[in-house]
């Protein structure tokens, strides 16, 4: 019985791939040299127009800026997710002029612009004065934070209706079988079976409508809300220097990157039994 | 002015016979003459009719400027080269970050002082005014585009690779593959997200009021100042965006079942 002796020198590894420079790499290479000449001239801007009078001036009010804008948000997502509720149950209920109701609510506030609704209702219900006079309204509609505040929770409620009915239409219809089958209640079956599914669902495009909101809110500054748009605007009008929208730009940035980061951790987290 | 005025004397005979305001058929001729709807000098009917083309001139202008940004854009992130990622996602999350209002500022502004600079840099004195009309449009088609971007990814995303295997057993060449069998696929898919992208576009066009370009919200607002009629004009602006939801919910809908028509036959 032979056998070989020599085994087989195993081959090579093969070569490693030479980094060559093709198309895409050289014109990635051009754009990001962009992107860093742009930094580092935005840097060098920011560094010759650093003026500590005008920091002093107007940096604690970007800061109270900043609060306007992050409360106005807070407080019309909190009431809007409240009211959407109501929205939302209209959307699905299976009596027509209901739903037709909640529909036309849902198609107005989505289908028109945030700005436009601010200034129907702003400027607009100046119009019935006498009438909001009468009900005892109409300071309250005066202030133009009350009226952004009013028009942003109608906006907001209409977008955060879709999102929650969405949201629950996306759970299986099984799940209402089983919990009807365990004997458990409607509302007990909403609470504990369906609404815990739908807010997984529904987690992504809240985040999205926190983001667009605080970016929508911008439009206040507007009607002479002092949010962070308008203590930019104020600032500009004042100095015409640019480095005021480059600091709202970076505020801006900030807060929308920082809440981006937050939500994809949170629904990391909330979605940990659901991965394989 | 240049631009909005030439594209105005082009289609303006044309407009002028379809125009639905005032127009031989349009409705404030017909339904509101003696208001302040009315058409012609007595009413600002034709006024917020203008402001309407304005509105659906920018929209129309920026989208395909905006599709091709994003479609590029859309390419440069799946690219093999890290660099080209890493520049478009910069891109994106800049213009994606940004409140729409700021980008209109900042383009507006910044472009303004910086067109100043570099004049007075050559020597020369100006007081150079940017177009209302091309800013606005610069700065919507940069977020539109931005956004288009990541609906456009998703699509590619949503497309086996056999498709391109496919093209390359073919002999055809990247661009042919692209054109021939990725792009029709691509456009399937994205269509509902492009859709809503250009529903945003419509309602962010309402922004460049602020810079003082004459669209529907400015008109109208002009109309309610002077009036005194704040609640019928803003509504009157609101029921025209409406509208033009409306009528753009219908033709997307349309566009979706004749990309699908192949598809529906079984």
């Amino acid at each position: 019985m032979s056998y070989s002796h020599e085994l087989i020198a195993p081959s090579p590894p093969p070569k490693a791939l030479l980094v060559s420079w093709n198309r895409a790499s050289i014109v990635g290479t051009i754009l990001m040299g962009v992107w860093i000449l742009g930094g580092i001239l935005l840097v060098t801007f920011l560094f010759d127009a650093w003026d500590i009078d005008k920091i002093r001036l107007y940096g604690p009010k970007y800061i109270s800026g900043l609060g306007v804008t992050l409360s106005l948000v807070a407080i019309s997502i909190s009431i809007g997710a409240a009211l959407s509720l109501p929205i939302a149950y209209g959307r699905m209920s299976k009596n027509r002029v209901i739903s037709w109701l909640a529909y036309g609510y849902v198609y107005f506030f989505r289908g028109t612009p945030l700005i436009a609704q601010l200034f129907l209702i702003y400027y607009g219900f100046g119009t019935f004065r006498p009438q909001l006079e009468a009900i005892g309204l109409w300071g309250v509609f005066r202030d133009a934070w009350n009226c952004a505040l009013f028009a942003f929770t109608l906006n907001t409620a209409a977008y955060q209706a879709e999102i929650l009915r969405g949201a629950v239409e996306s759970v299986p219809k099984g799940q209402h079988e089983g919990a009807a089958a365990l004997g458990l209640s409607k509302f007990q079956t909403f609470r504990k079976i369906i609404l815990p599914q739908a807010m997984i669902v529904a987690l992504r495009p809240y985040g999205n409508e926190i983001i667009l909101m605080i970016k929508g809110s911008a439009i206040v500054a507007i009607v002479t809300v002092f949010d962070l748009m308008g203590e930019t605007r104020r600032a500009f009008s004042r100095t015409f220097d640019f480095q005021t929208y480059v600091w709202a730009a970076i505020f801006y940035l900030a807060i929308v990157e920082l809440l981006r980061n937050v939500w994809a951790v949170l629904e990391d987290r909330l979605t940990r039994h659901l991965k394989r | 002015m240049g631009l909005t005025e030439t594209l105005a004397g082009l289609t303006g005979p044309i407009l002028a016979a379809l125009d639905p305001f005032c127009g031989p058929a349009g409705i404030f001729r017909w339904l509101a003459g003696g208001t302040l709807m009315a058409c012609g000098d007595d009413g600002w009917g034709d006024e917020v009719g203008a402001g309407f083309l304005v509105t659906l001139t920018l929209a129309v202008a920026t989208l395909p400027v905006g599709l091709m940004l994003g479609f590029f854009i859309a390419l440069a992130k799946q690219s093999e080269a890290a660099t080209l990622r890493l520049a478009a996602n910069i891109y994106t999350t800049i213009f994606r970050g940004l409140p729409e209002l700021l980008t209109i500022f900042m383009i507006y502004f910044g472009l303004q002082i910086g067109i100043r600079q570099l004049v007075a840099a050559l020597g020369f004195e100006t007081s150079f005014e940017i177009n209302t009309f091309f800013a606005g449009m610069i700065a919507l088609a940069l977020v539109f585009s931005a956004y288009a971007s990541e609906v456009l990814t998703s699509a590619f995303k949503a497309i086996p690779k056999g498709q391109y295997e496919a093209g390359n057993a073919l002999g055809l060449r990247g661009g042919k593959t692209m054109r021939f069998i990725i792009l029709p696929q691509l456009v399937r898919i994205a269509l509902p997200g492009l859709g809503n992208l250009w529903m945003i576009l419509i309602k962010d066009t309402a922004l460049i009021s602020v810079i003082g370009l004459g669209d529907i919200l400015r008109q109208t607002g002009i109309a309610a100042r002077v009036t005194k009629e704040a609640f019928m004009f803003y509504g009157l602006a609101c029921l025209m965006f409406l509208a033009l939801a409306i009528v753009s919910s219908w033709g997307f809908s349309w566009l979706e079942q004749r990309s699908r028509r192949s598809e529906a036959a079984r």
